[in-house]
């Protein structure tokens, strides 16, 4: 199913949680919400879920009208970010909890409940818990139980909040694996929102990167790490080397020296430079960036070097690895040619 | 290395305990306490009652008044509680399930009754139903009879005990959230769905904690009742009341003989509070890994 959200606006008191949200969302996308806390993203989800109205805008499932109608009424299936499982209920009555209060017009008879129940306890993997309680369960065990519970109605649209948020860093890498052959095999609709830039790019077919209530970019992962389109996508998503540099006369200043890199259509006025660390290099000097070294270690191949480059009023430490090929010394002053980078006004 | 763990060891039993003498006079002045105050009226109580003999004992309980005495307080302890019941399970919902101007001056307002002594809670009846009261005239033209009659106590009892359920269950729901609720709802339950299937089984225990004390304070309570009641014996008095009034006539066998029943309420409730407190703990919300 698609969804199409317009100028989407949510306020909490004086808090602009949604800022004019517009997006579209295609037929069995995996899709990541990414962004700080504070930046609308759970907002965003939960009112796709019909869990929370806007005070503006338009959600639609279809084309059609969604805000007519209540989250029961969605067919959209929700996984909280710390799991809201029911804790007095089993994990077979979690799971079959959908059905069950179906309309009895369209409700299973209660062997079509079990074998469904027992369908989706086998899809997560996790049939031989049924008769356990969630206070019985591991973290990464109530994920997926919450996930076969959202399942359980069939849902359109898969939606969940900060799904590994909870989890620890090992049972987080196999949960996040396991989620995209899940949605390979099931392939709705899903998106998840998450803070955590590496879960995003490596689980999502598109990500949406979101600051203070505002969309500041929608792409592939690979696009979204290798063409931040704002300073604030740059600086969020990998590290970044951030330079105060000036743009006039079709140049980049640091300070009084210009540089040898293209604007690239940069407006003129004080700007930043923004560069990944692994797109320097040490170069003969002829206009890059200038620097000291400070420390080096090496290490089989490469030597790497703490390298304060002068920028502005102060300096700023990077570390950069470079072949032993072009030996350093400490207290050298070297230059470090940017390959890829983006200028963004200040 | 050994005589670090030595000295450690030591260091631990000094740090970790006082002496023995500092512990048995904390321990020795808290059951003393106990004893006179709790332990020996209560044994007193019913040694009083017992005091002419078992047949003294029942015969006293058996008396056309003191019979009514215990219907009425029961008939006036099931409606309160069930009012108070549904108003507290409505309360403490819409305080802990929705945000709306005026809520904390709702929680406020829901322990008035603790914070307002008994007497006043019964005056403030006498206030509004009484002959010179602000709606007596227009009872009294309608033949309706509020004050010194069984409606008049039932809203007095009602009044005192209303806060108990409500302060039980908002603690708990404040702590459950609305997270399980609006998972069922996006699953599709109703309201109703919702409220029977998952809220009510997680406060359960809460409900009845809150029902427990809501009863025996109801049972038990003695000023508002007294205000309100008007003293008709045989008709408007509850146990506590009939309990002074024998007092106060040297009946001593009968006066205690009843309340030997109110103090068997309470020591009923005292087990039944024991065992719902652990069951209260058992039901805290499933925590993050």
């Amino acid at each position: 199913m698609t969804i199409e959200l317009k100028n989407l606006v949510k306020k909490f008191g004086a808090f602009t949680a949604l800022d004019g949200v517009d997006l579209k969302i295609a037929d069995g996308e995996l899709l990541a919400l990414l962004g700080p806390s504070g930046s609308g993203k759970t907002t965003l989800l939960r009112i796709i879920a019909g869990l929370d109205w806007p005070d503006a805008g338009e959600v639609r499932f279809d084309g059609e009208n969604a805000l007519t109608r209540g989250a029961g009424e969605r067919h959209v299936g929700f996984v909280f970010q710390h799991y809201a499982l029911f804790r007095h209920m089993t994990v077979f009555e979690n799971v079959a909890f959908g059905l069950r209060v179906q309309p009895r017009a369209i409700r299973k008879d209660e062997a079509g409940i079990r074998a469904r129940v027992k369908e989706l306890l086998d899809l997560v993997q996790l049939d031989w818990l049924a008769n356990r309680y969630p206070s019985q369960l591991s973290g990464g065990q109530r994920q997926r139980i919450a996930l076969a519970r959202a399942l359980a109605i069939q849902p359109r649209i898969l939606l969940l909040d900060e799904p590994f948020g909870a989890l620890d860093a090992k049972v987080r890498k196999e949960l996040r694996r396991w989620l995209r052959s899940l949605h390979e095999e099931i392939n709705v609709t899903s998106v998840f929102v998450t803070h955590d830039q590496e879960e995003a790019l490596e689980v999502a077919n598109r990500v949406v990167v979101m600051d203070k209530g505002r969309i500041e970019q929608i792409g592939t992962p690979a696009e979204v790490y290798d063409r931040p389109a704002t300073a604030f996508v740059h600086s969020f998503i990998g590290e970044s080397v951030v330079l105060p540099v000036n743009v006039s006369d079709g140049q980049v200043w640091v300070g009084d020296q210009a540089l040898n890199i293209k604007p690239n259509g940069a407006a003129p006025g004080p700007s930043h430079l923004f560069v990944r660390r692994h797109d320097m290099q040490v170069a003969p000097p002829g206009g890059g960036l200038r620097g000291s070294v400070r420390y080096l270690r090496t290490f089989g191949a490469v030597q790497r070097a703490d390298i304060a480059l002068t920028a502005g009023d102060g300096e700023t430490l990077i570390e950069i690895d470079t072949p032993r090929d072009r030996p350093l010394q400490i207290g050298e002053v070297v230059e470090l040619q940017p390959t890829r980078f983006r200028i963004f006004s200040a | 290395m050994t005589d670090g763990q030595i000295s450690l060891r030591a260091a631990a039993t000094d740090a970790r305990t006082e002496p023995g003498l500092v512990r048995w006079i904390i321990t020795g002045l808290a059951v003393l306490f106990l004893t006179v105050f709790v332990v020996l009226p209560l044994v007193l109580v019913f040694a009083e009652a017992f005091s002419r003999g078992v047949g003294a004992y029942f015969s006293a309980l058996i008396e056309p008044e003191g019979l009514a005495a215990i219907r009425l307080t029961l008939l006036v302890a099931a409606i309160s509680v069930a009012l108070n019941l549904v108003f507290g399970l409505v309360a403490a919902w819409a305080i802990t399930k929705f945000d709306f101007p005026g809520k904390s001056f709702l929680i406020t307002l829901i322990d008035l009754p603790f914070s307002v002594s008994p007497v006043i809670s019964g005056l403030l009846f006498v206030l509004l139903f009484g002959m010179q009261g602000f709606f007596g005239p227009w009872l009294q033209n309608h033949g309706i009879q509020i004050l010194f009659a069984v409606p008049g106590i039932v809203l007095a009892t009602v009044f005192v005990t209303f806060p108990f359920v409500a302060r039980a269950l908002i603690p708990l729901m404040q702590e459950q959230g609305t997270l399980e609720e609006e998972a069922a709802i996006s699953l599709g339950a109703s309201g109703l769905q919702t409220f029977f299937r998952i809220t009510l089984p997680n406060i359960k225990w809460g409900v009845l904690y809150g029902v427990l004390l809501c009863n025996a304070r109801a049972m038990g309570e003695f000023g508002a009742v007294s205000v309100v009641s008007g003293h008709i014996r045989g008709e408007t008095n509850t146990m506590p009341l009939l309990v002074e009034i024998l007092y106060n006539e040297y009946q001593f066998v009968a006066a205690f003989a009843i309340a030997s029943l109110l103090a068997m309420l309470a020591l009923v409730t005292l087990v039944v509070k024991t065992i719902l407190e652990r069951h209260l703990d058992e039901g805290q919300p499933v925590s993050d890994d």
